[in-house]
């Protein structure tokens, strides 16, 4: 069973109905961007999918859990869960090594000590170890996400979820959050990543999930999608975003 | 005229202002955890405990404090409960205090940003852990300086407490006051010594802000 299993899923705000019917699944190590128009829907799957929102319909499995049954255990299942913020979301009043450390020592009850040694060495692995004792208004928007990262990535997570990552972040500071990116992907880590950045979909996807009007217009290997979509709203897409956006990115 | 201020009322005197700082103190503290409680009531809970919590600060901003000082003292008394003046004091004034600081911690809450909540949520961490860890730290620092005229105001409130025969500074001048006929002189002093009090903890208080100051989370007085 794939790691990831999203089926049918529906929500609805108000007379919007945001979600029309979402499925998919995610595979062990694998990444999978999700494109689209804004206002697709596409941040409200990520919240779902932990549960930050709560979906109307449809079920969703962790590793063969499932996350929508109110039996489950939200708190549990979201540790297992990373989640990467548009605009970062670091504690205010923490440092760099207390942003990462929080959730070892309050939520998986890390003794400090080990907590600390934890927190450093991700802290080290998004190139950030000088910065542990920085607060995030010390830090620039690009560090910032990477000691998000590092947050998320302490809590040895089954798969991480980015929303939009990169989106608030000056263009000169968007590389090196997507390079801690690819080397998260290489590592064998499982990523659903929303991105407007064509580039990294293109380059370090294993599938590519195009979304408009809350459904999955979509999806498939990214050479496919990019060189031979197979419905047309899809190659429309994309060819005014690699316009917008450029590729190289 | 002449002035006239014997150095030998200074002792009394002093034996007030410790009793002022004392029921300060007291009620500062009390009204603290419990307008911390009933903001976080304000802002959490639904229902019953949502309306207590509303309902409570309704009435203690909505009346007056020495009204609310008599129904402790005098009016529970009519019911059987006597309290010494000083916990009648300590509870109607720590009662209203918590009113007002509960708005000031609502707030202050509210200010922390809603992302900061999805932060910790996402990392499995419960509402209660989410307040505790992450909302309140940031919220304490936000209110300081609003909470700290609180403060300023309790310590001034206080001072009503000689109507229910509390020897507090206000009380014992008064008497000093009406034994020697010497009234201006005395409320000078009384007033000085209020003064340099409010002097001393706002300085104290900013100490405190720059203590636990936090690049990027505004303390900025204006």
């Amino acid at each position: 069973m794939a790691l990831l299993v999203v089926e049918d899923l529906h929500k609805r705000y108000g007379k919007e109905e945001v979600l029309r019917g979402v499925s998919f699944t995610l595979e062990r190590g694998e990444t999978k961007v999700i494109i689209g128009p804004s206002g697709t829907g596409k941040s409200t799957l990520l919240r779902c999918i932990n549960r930050l929102t709560e979906p109307d319909r449809g079920r969703i499995w962790l590793n063969g859990e499932e996350i929508t049954s109110r039996r489950t255990n939200i708190y549990k299942i979201r540790a297992q869960i990373g989640f990467v913020f548009q605009d970062f979301n670091l504690f205010t009043h923490l440092t760099a090594l207390d942003n990462v450390r929080l959730g070892l020592i309050r939520v998986k009850r890390m003794p400090r000590r080990e907590a600390t040694e934890r927190a450093m060495r991700e802290l080290a692995r998004v190139g950030l170890a000088d910065k542990a004792n920085a607060y995030p208004a010390q830090l620039s928007g690009g560090q910032q996400q990477r000691v998000s990262i590092a947050r998320a990535l302490a809590m040895d997570p089954k798969l991480i979820l980015f929303d939009e990552p990169t989106s608030a972040l000056d263009p000169e500071l968007i590389g090196e959050v997507l390079q801690v990116m690819i080397e998260l992907a290489e590592a064998g880590m499982t990523m659903l990543v929303v991105t407007h950045e064509m580039g990294f979909a293109r380059s370090v996807a294993d599938e590519i999930i195009f979304m408009e009007k809350g459904v999955i217009v979509e999806q498939g290997p990214p050479e496919v999608l990019f060189t031979n979509p197979k419905v047309p709203r899809t190659a429309e897409f994309l060819r005014k975003i690699t316009e917008f956006y450029g590729e190289s990115s | 005229m002449e002035l006239i201020f014997k150095w030998e009322w200074l002792p009394q005197l002093g034996r007030g202002l410790l009793l002022t700082v004392e029921l300060t103190a007291a009620c500062i503290s009390i009204g603290a955890v419990l307008g911390l409680l009933i903001a976080i009531a304000r802002l959490y809970a639904r229902g019953p405990i949502y309306w207590l919590a509303s309902a409570y600060v309704q009435f203690f901003r909505g009346t007056p404090l020495l009204v609310q000082l008599f129904m402790v003292h005098f009016g529970l008394a009519g019911w059987g409960i006597r309290l010494t003046p000083l916990l009648s004091g300590i509870i109607a004034m720590g009662l209203n205090t918590a009113a007002y600081q509960a708005e000031y911690f609502r707030g202050a809450i509210q200010a922390v940003k809603r992302g900061q909540t999805m932060a910790a949520l996402s990392l499995g961490m419960t509402r209660g852990q989410t307040i505790q860890h992450v909302i309140v730290p940031q919220a304490l620092r936000l209110v300081l300086p609003a909470w700290s005229n609180e403060l300023v105001y309790m310590l001034k409130y206080t001072s009503i407490v000689y109507l229910i025969g509390l020897p507090d500074l206000m009380g014992i001048g008064r008497t000093i006051a009406s034994n020697n006929f010497r009234f201006f002189e005395i409320y000078a002093v009384v007033a000085l010594i209020y003064l340099a009090l409010v002097l001393i903890i706002t300085f104290g208080l900013r100490l405190v802000e720059a203590a636990i100051r936090v690049p990027g989370l505004g303390t900025a007085r204006q």
